[in-house]
């Protein structure tokens, strides 16, 4: 393989560009971005970055001077790639320009779901840098009302940075409760009941009709409930989930289905295109995770170069959360019959783990504040799942 | 000279958070004590809540991993050293030895 183009500069890219490398790939390495931005880490956008902590863009490069020239690769940023050849071998990018190449890495990742209607100024999704930056501005000033559409962990954790900043926050969450799928109801009522804690309001079981504005500047002033109820808002972040960056393929052949269809082993059904993170199905499953994010780059990437699928993505699903000043840790394969006990700690304290158990057999486990004992049994579960 | 804990509440395996500005977390390992900044380069995470393995600590949040001995990152995502800092023991207490403030912290 002389050439591979990685599509998607992000975390996944990145670490497949890494991946490529440390793997003995020596050939043309492209790697493509629709953002200005080189690689960076999004986890503390929604945190340190909203409420000032992480105040300098370097803080969030996720690779350094010294590492992007040992990569070796050409920079193709602010660029988008509009569509990729039946055969994979060209990627065709806007304003005209395409490449031609032996591999193809797709990490295009996902991009926020929007409500119906336009998007009026003061109202925010919060995915990109320039998303971060934009609604940080809208911030500054003094105390406002936001409403953040949509409770699950970007919706939290944004409703948690907000009111550190002393704005006055309102989360509303279609579901009953919020996080259900992710934790389950038991658990998912724990972690509802930190809004409360801090001052912010939790309106559950309503949707949104449309948000309302008005003025020269048509800002938003309101988000209307499909209750009818009426929140005045001077901000509002729609936190509503993502969909994967699909659409630039729709004429590739590659099968597509809320992502990319691939093997447990990152490869499409085209042996020289791989797919990771957010917009890869790797198995049946898409997950919206940093971790997964980090290792399906390593297996695509091994993959590649061997020309058919030689490694298997068989890690456990972990993702984490920061929010309150609270670190929630999950991992594990749960599902809704698995019965979460406490092991130690206590939900009053918002200090706890909590084992998922199915048949006498852990499956999973959550964490409030308790990073030691998490990664012991995270350890101990990711083990046997190596083993099982 | 910082004053951490008596060596006999320290087993080894253990480790141990001093609040100090920066943290300072002190880890006793097979024989040795080692002391370095708590806090991963990569992100907010305390690293005394780490999974220590020979002279590696694993961060409990990305599982980024460094070296006792020199601070220096051996995975990724972090990709800065923390700073090391010299422990002691005298009459069967552990002491942390700031290390000087060299410029400003990486």
């Amino acid at each position: 393989m002389k050439s591979v183009a990685v599509i998607g500069a992000s975390l996944a890219g990145l670490y497949a560009a890494r991946a490529l490398r440390s793997q003995g790939f020596d050939g043309r390495l492209v790697i493509v971005g629709d953002e200005c931005h080189g690689p960076y880490d999004r986890p503390p956008l929604s945190k340190g970055f909203l409420t000032g902590t992480t105040t300098d863009q370097g803080q969030l490069a996720l690779a350094d001077a010294e590492e992007i020239a040992e990569l070796d690769a050409q920079w193709l940023l602010g660029t988008r790639a509009t569509g990729l050849d039946t055969g994979g071998r060209t990627v065709l990018l806007d304003g005209g320009r395409s490449l031609t190449t032996d591999g193809v890495v797709l990490a295009t990742g996902a991009t926020p779901r929007l409500l119906p209607g336009p998007v009026p100024a003061g109202a925010h999704t919060l995915r990109t840098l320039d998303d971060a930056q934009a609604l940080r501005a809208n911030l500054s000033s003094s105390p406002v009302r936001v409403v953040v559409i949509g409770g699950g962990f970007i919706g939290a954790e944004v409703a948690s940075s907000c009111a550190a900043l002393g704005h006055d926050v309102t989360v509303v969450e279609a579901a009953p409760l919020p996080l259900v799928p992710q934790l389950g109801p038991a658990m998912a009522e724990i972690c509802a009941a930190l809004h409360a804690d801090h001052g912010v309001t939790l309106l559950t079981g309503t949707g949104v009709a449309r948000l309302h504005s008005g003025g020269i500047e048509t800002r938003v002033t309101a988000v209307e409930l499909s209750d009818g109820r009426l929140l005045p808002a001077e901000v509002v972040v729609i936190g509503i989930g993502v969909r994967p960056r699909t659409d630039w393929l729709t004429d590739s052949g590659l099968p597509l289905d809320d992502g990319v269809l691939c093997d447990a082993g990152c490869v499409t059904p085209l042996p020289a295109v791989v797919a990771v993170g957010d917009v890869a199905r790797v198995n049946g499953v898409r997950a919206e995770h940093w971790t997964s994010a980090t290792e399906q780059a390593a297996v695509a990437a091994q993959n590649l170069l061997a020309g058919s699928t030689v490694a298997t993505h068989r890690s456990l699903p972990y993702f984490w959360s920061d929010q309150y000043g609270i670190r929630l840790q999950f991992a594990g394969r749960r599902l809704p019959t698995d019965t979460p006990r406490i092991v130690e700690g206590s939900p009053d304290d918002r200090s706890f783990l909590a084992c998922y158990e199915r048949d006498g057999r852990t499956t999973a486990v959550l964490a409030l504040n308790r990073p030691r004992p998490f990664m012991r049994l995270r350890r101990e579960l990711v083990n046997q799942a190596l083993s099982a | 000279m910082i004053p951490v804990c008596p060596l006999a509440d320290l087993p080894t395996g253990e480790s141990v958070r001093i609040d100090t500005a920066p943290p300072i977390a002190v880890f006793h390992t097979d024989g040795q004590l080692y002391a370095i900044d708590d806090t991963c380069t990569h992100q907010d995470a305390s690293l005394s809540d780490g999974w220590l393995e020979g002279c590696l600590v694993e961060c409990p949040l990305h599982a980024a991993s460094f070296d006792l001995r020199t601070g220096a990152a051996t995975c990724l995502p972090a990709r800065r050293a923390v700073r090391t800092h010299p422990v002691t023991v005298q009459d069967g207490m552990i002491y942390v030895h700031h290390a000087a403030e060299e410029g400003t912290a990486a």
